[in-house]
């Protein structure tokens, strides 16, 4: 039971999973996607509320939450590391910007 | 799959059976407001506009009025006008009148005052109200349903919880071959690009693009740069990592059906499935104009916990945090907290809201209707004159 209840994947295309408490680099955490149960060792402090990628990104790869592309990693991201502002910018896109 | 609800003259499905006295102007709204008081199941619009507006600005009045007359929860209408206001009642009567639904207007300067006007009124609306209760709830079929999405007084909990599950109900929704108001524009910024890509159409995808970048013009003219300003520093330290994120967040309590209509403010939808209003993100102005658009029920998730309700469209409070759960007990329907506990999916809690969905528009009394929120405010644009 324990180990369902830390991390969150909101949609089953993600590549990303946000935590529900503060995780410790180091501890192997639970996640279910699609109803199966997977195990992410963690590469780094995860805060409450953050991300960890589910698994290894390329630069430049789309960072996908909600189903959808939240922005593209800016160096190679393990699985297991913290994805955030350090790693991830928006999409470059034209127009409107 | 159906609901329990009230078959109108013009074939529509109502959730509720009210009488609705509406004020065409705000000088006779004292005067609707006493027409309707004390009287179960006759409900007055607290309009205080109506007078002394510009362009559009009035239109939208009109509009609004209008809609409010002919959603499918209203059985019959009163218009209660002064007598030299800019908008006639009989304009809004006009307005209504396709419905087929009863409709009396009643004129404070041709009566002869309020004392007059109020005892009048109250025999109009006795006599409706009367009518209305010999109707009674049959099965109509939910692709009748036209559901209200909106957020407010979000927190993270929002974008984790209560935003993803109500996503799981109105898939489920559109599946029975129902329609879902997606709305809040401003809201959209930074996430418009995606939402656009699920657009019917490449000119639908343009009109998002359009009604985002007009909101955004309108903010940077007042002096606030919304997508500059965005994710806050807050945000992030909470772990928003970017604007489409932070957007996401919202846009997805809609679900993830391709989007099959863009629609102005208070407009009703002309297709089933996801709609897309264009309304400002403010709470009651933004509830105000889908219940316009013809919402029968409408889904309303927060973090932070919100009281509103609409005077007659029933409105299901659903939040991911616990704790407003149980401080703001009276005005919160539904609490899908345990999703970050790691005790229920979101789709199971999805399946629920969906369920309540049905037995809201069937009649089960939703808390803002308990405690009495009847909110209502036209979004405008200009100063009156």
């Amino acid at each position: 039971m324990e180990s369902k209840t830390r991390a969150i994947v909101i949609n089953e295309k993600d590549n990303v999973a946000t935590a529900l408490r503060p995780l410790h680099a180091g501890t192997p955490v639970s996640v279910e996607i699609k109803g199966c149960v997977e195990k992410i060792k963690l590469r780094s402090d995860i805060p409450m509320g953050h991300k960890f990628a589910l698994k290894d990104m390329e630069e430049g790869e789309a960072v996908i939450k909600y189903g959808e592309p939240i922005g593209q990693s800016t160096v190679r991201i393990i699985q297991g590391e913290h994805v955030h502002v350090h790693n991830v910018v928006s999409q470059p896109r034209g127009g409107s910007r | 799959m159906n609901f329990q609800g009230y078959r109108r003259p013009d074939g529509k499905g109502g959730t509720r059976n009210f009488v609705l006295v509406i004020p065409s102007v705000g000088c006779s709204q004292g005067v609707a407001q006493a027409i309707a008081r004390g009287l179960k199941g006759v409900i007055y619009l607290p309009n205080i506009l109506g007078c002394g507006q510009m362009g559009e600005d009035h239109r939208l009045v009109k509009k609004t009025l209008v809609g409010f007359g002919t959603n499918p929860n209203v059985f019959g209408v009163l218009i209660v006008g002064n007598g030299c206001e800019q908008l006639s009642p009989t304009e809004i009567a006009d307005g209504i009148v396709t419905t087929g639904k009863r409709i009396e207007v009643i004129v404070i300067q041709e009566v002869g005052g309020t004392r007059k006007t109020i005892a009048l009124g109250k025999r109009v609306v006795k006599e409706m109200r009367d009518a209305a209760v010999t109707l009674d709830r049959e099965p109509i079929h939910l692709s009748e349903l036209i559901l209200g999405t909106e957020c407010g007084g979000s927190d993270y909990t929002s974008g984790l919880a209560s935003n993803p599950a109500v996503g799981v109900a109105c898939d489920m929704l559109v599946a029975e071959g129902g329609t879902i108001i997606l709305s809040e524009t401003p809201e959209l910024i930074g996430a418009e690009h995606i939402l656009a890509k699920r657009a019917r159409t490449p000119e639908m995808g343009k009109q998002i693009l359009n009604a985002v970048a007009w909101w955004e013009q309108m903010a940077i003219a007042a002096g606030h740069n919304i997508r500059e300003s965005n994710p806050a520093p807050g945000n992030i330290a909470g772990g928003i990592t970017t604007l489409e994120e932070k957007s996401l967040g919202c846009i997805y309590k809609a679900g993830s059906s391709p989007l099959d209509e863009v629609i102005t403010y208070a407009s009703h939808p002309t297709k089933r499935g996801l709609v897309f209003m264009d309304t400002p993100a403010h709470d009651i102005e933004q509830l105000t104009g889908m219940v316009a658009g013809g919402a029968q029920v409408v889904l309303f998730t927060t973090g932070r916990g919100t009281p509103s309700g609409s005077p007659i469209a029933p409105v299901i409070k659903i939040t991911g945090n616990r704790n407003t759960y149980l401080t703001m007990r009276d005005n919160t329907d539904i609490d899908v907290s345990r999703i970050l506990k790691g005790r229920e999916a979101i789709q199971s809690a999805g399946k629920r809201i969906f369920e309540e969905v049905i037995s809201v528009a069937s009649g089960k009394v939703t808390k803002a209707e308990k405690v009495g929120q009847r909110d209502f405010c036209i979004f405008k644009m200009n100063m009156n004159i």
